[in-house]
């Protein structure tokens, strides 16, 4: 046995409403550059719609992910380690820009230099990539919201479903899949590198690039079947989706994660066995691909593993966050979550709750009560069109474990409506779907209720310090807050001197600063406030001239009164503090 | 009698450029591993590229491979195996026909591709743009020694075997010969002053991406695990800055 950590995701999709707040602050945070123009390590697409590149799941054209060979052995859809070398020259299967879509801005200095006309002026698009005007004629989320369309029939799962569904207007049905990159227990962007430049964390599996061993093959784009390594036409270099690294290794959420509206996405640890991976891709029938991926993670439980875990080295706090894990409970206690297109065999590891609405939206359309048991179970075994599109999406085609997943979805829908309305509830709900009501409460409260320290379990890396205390031994020591050589800056003025500090905050330091009542340490009297930590609550001592009083005067007296209005502290965190307030 | 130009064309030419070449790789490689790259324009245009830039980077291969023959082995040695002097040549210039056609033929592609899409040219620095024109030049003179020196005689029986590559084996052995290069044809001479001031040039084009040929690709695991550094911090300590753990396991 061979234990690691692996920091993972899962979302549940009933709860995404299609807002793009994930896909724009990631962009945001991590593309934003030149040469990322049109790369969303993050995206949200409709299903059914194509996707982002187009047709990316159409693996006969894109050669993306694994595939067994005759002999049962598992190889590189696009071909192995040879051919690959032999194709360097000019990548194959490589998506072109106009698979993802030609990035643009506006010329928007027509709308203030324009000489004076009847008609106002127009900022028309222009490429980022040719610099010249262009049509717009497709983009990251073209097909967004247009369950439906024709634009359709190019869906490749959709293809798959059936030649004889035809996307008929009654019997449409629509949902959104936010999509991350995978960080897969048997990543293909990896081995598809001839450089050896993507690499896999040996201590939470995230998976990234070295931009600097990095060489620009090209390669990785087409081994990903998810389609989530991009060229970076600017530099040269494969970048990736980074699962937000720097912030998880001090204990915060990813971005996507932390400003997504619906709260649908948790976060953390799944200690698996390494040495099974390989063999657990390797199974012949497709559909047993989904039990054998949960048959590779490890129970944090079982003392054997907790013995072993530490034995490898995986820090005892890491052990107790497996523990706690909402992954670990989605995966594997209540087997709801499941992997997106575990046919591509690269065992990923951000899994979905697939979303029980289309179901409930068509009980709901006929008049029957779309909240009972009975009505949703029959609802589940007739209605093929959605059930079989998820089965494509997420078991390879297995429709057995997702009608499973729905119907518990139903089941606790149902079962805690009559608790909710004051009844007792029914437990032989529970049961049709083999669960206890305990069981069935508990999940309910990680789905529905479940506050940001459930969410997210992310234990901080054991390095944590590392920057501290490198800042220790290069830092004057008497430069802490009020002592002698708290000059302000360094000796040619503001800016000069030791670097402020980057570490991000830690979990406890937010938590801490978002709870406390002041904005700087009342106990310091020159304590200086932070703006970009002040988040309007009071008004710190030092922060405004008192009133009627010279500009001149000296610094305010540290005010205890600071922020007394208590009903202002309804700091979006504080749900942490066990939903009281609510 | 050897001239002062000879001197400073065939023996000090050759040295300064293959200090700089070897020179310019470390730095590079030191300072730049962010920059060394392809480059690759394949995201923008991949119509021609799938045609020209496997015909231009096959072909160049099989032309270096051809020069490593002609230049790096003695005539003796071929003389020695069996080979004789025309069948030699008679291959050289039938394999070495079909790899320099290939070669220009792709280069020709890729640099209309260059020039005519409008999103390959805007990604074009300036050092692309002299790479280019030397690197065509090398190959013009290359090809034009080919056809005209070896195919159709045009400077007589001239065998580079026993001019050109005496000299440049000589540069590595320190066995100077410039009367050979000064008695060489004039697009001899040129092919191999063009391609010394290419080679100078090279480690700061995008030609550094030949020195990264993935070969170890071939015997590595699929999966590459990497562990966080054992230090602390992002940066090595600095000497007498250790921490004492280390020294105590």
């Amino acid at each position: 046995m061979r234990i690691m950590a692996q920091m993972s995701m899962v979302m549940n999709l009933d709860k995404c409403i299609g807002c793009h707040t994930c896909s724009v602050t990631c962009k945001q945070a991590w593309t934003n550059r030149t040469g990322t123009e049109y790369v969303w390590f993050n995206n949200v697409e409709t299903r059914p719609g194509q996707g982002y590149p187009r047709t990316y799941e159409n693996q006969e054209t894109w050669e993306g992910g694994w595939t067994l060979t005759k002999r049962g052995r598992l190889q590189l859809k696009a071909g192995g380690r040879l051919k690959n070398l032999a194709t360097i020259f000019s990548s194959p299967k490589m998506p072109s820009i106009q698979d993802y879509y030609e990035p643009w801005t506006y010329d928007y200095e027509t709308l203030t230099n324009a000489p004076l006309q009847e008609h106002s002026p127009v900022a028309r698009p222009m490429s980022l990539i040719s610099g010249k005007d262009m049509n717009i004629a497709w983009s990251a989320n073209w097909d967004d919201d247009l369950g439906g369309s024709e634009l359709l029939a190019a869906d490749p799962v959709l293809a798959k479903v059936s030649d004889k569904v035809k996307i008929a207007y009654e019997q449409t049905f629509m949902f959104y899949l936010p999509r991350i990159c995978e960080h897969c227990l048997n990543p293909s962007c990896a081995a598809s590198c001839p450089s050896g430049a993507i690499y896999k964390r040996a201590e939470d599996g995230i998976v990234l690039v070295d931009q600097d061993k990095c060489r620009g093959w090209r390669k990785c784009v087409t081994g990903c079947p998810y389609k989530k390594v991009y060229f970076n036409h600017k530099t040269g270099k494969a970048e990736k989706c980074t699962f937000c690294f720097p912030r998880i290794e001090v204990g915060l959420p990813t971005v996507c994660a932390e400003t997504c509206v619906g709260r649908l996405r948790y976060i953390g640890l799944v200690l698996y066995d390494a040495d099974k991976v390989l063999e657990a891709a390797t199974v012949t029938d497709p559909h047993d691909l989904l039990e054998s991926q949960r048959s590779v993670f490890l129970d944090p439980f079982d003392p054997v593993v907790v013995r072993e875990a530490e034995a490898a080295g995986i820090p005892r706090d890491w052990v107790l966050a497996a523990q706690r894990s909402p992954i670990w409970a989605l995966i594997s206690t209540y087997k709801v979550a499941l992997p997106l297109h575990p046919e591509y065999r690269t065992m990923p590891m951000v899994w979905y709750i697939p979303p029980l609405s289309p179901v409930v939206d068509v009980v709901a359309e006929t008049g029957e009560d779309a909240e009972a048991a009975g009505n949703l179970f029959a609802a589940i075994d007739t209605l093929r069109i959605p059930v079989e599109y998820l089965a494509e999406l997420f078991t390879a085609g297995d429709t057995a474990p997702v009608t499973g997943v729905l119907k518990k979805l139903a089941a606790m829908r149902s079962y805690m409506r009559d608790i909710t309305m004051g009844r007792d509830g029914d437990p032989s709900i529970p049961e049709a779907v083999g669960m206890t009501t305990t069981e069935m409460e508990a999940m309910f409260r990680l789905l529905a209720i479940a506050k940001y320290d459930e969410r997210y379990v992310i234990p901080p890396a054991h390095a944590e310090q590392a920057h501290n205390l490198e800042e220790l031994a290069t830092e004057c020591g008497l430069n802490y807050d009020g002592g002698p050589g708290m000059g302000g800056s360094g000796p040619f003025g503001e800016g000069s001197g030791a670097g402020t500090p980057l570490a991000v905050e830690n979990f406890r330091a937010l938590k801490d600063r978002q709870t406390a009542d002041t904005s700087a340490d009342p106990a310091s009297p020159h304590a200086r406030v932070n703006l970009l930590n002040w988040d309007g609550r009071g008004t710190p001592g030092g922060l405004f001239p008192r009133r009627g009083e010279p500009h001149d005067a000296p610094p305010d007296p540290p005010s205890t009164g600071a922020g007394t209005d208590p009903g202002a502290g309804t700091g979006r965190r504080s749900e942490a503090d066990g939903g009281t307030a609510s | 009698m050897t001239s002062t130009r000879d001197i400073v064309l065939w023996v000090v030419l050759p040295y300064v450029c293959l200090a700089v070449f070897v020179g310019g790789h470390a730095w590079r490689y030191r300072y730049d591993k962010f920059g060394w790259t392809t480059r690759s324009s394949q995201l923008y245009e991949s119509r021609l590229l799938r045609w020209g830039s496997p015909l231009f980077h096959f072909g160049i291969l099989a032309v270096f491979a051809g020069h490593v023959m002609g230049l790096g082995v003695p005539e003796t040695w071929t003389a020695a195996v069996g080979i004789s002097e025309g069948m030699y040549h008679f291959m050289a210039i039938s394999i070495g026909a079909v790899a320099g056609l290939a070669t220009v033929v792709g280069m020709a592609l890729l640099i209309y591709r260059r020039r005519t899409n409008g999103p390959v040219f805007g990604a074009t620095t300036r050092m692309d743009k002299l790479m280019y024109l030397m690197l065509g030049l090398v190959v013009a003179l290359g090809m034009w020694n080919t056809i005209a020196g070896s195919m159709l005689h045009t400077y007589g029986d001239y065998d580079y075997r026993l001019g050109v590559s005496v000299w440049l084996r000589g540069i590595f052995t320190f066995q100077l010969h410039p009367e050979l290069m000064a008695a060489a044809p004039f697009s001899f001479q040129a092919h191999g002053a063009v391609a010394m001031l290419l080679f100078a040039l090279w480690p700061f084009t995008r030609l550094v991406h030949v020195f990264s040929v993935p070969f170890f690709y071939l015997w590595r695991p699929y999966v590459v695990y990497r562990s966080k550094p054992e230090r602390l911090g992002a940066r090595a300590p600095r000497r007498g800055w250790e921490r004492s753990e280390r020294t105590l396991r």
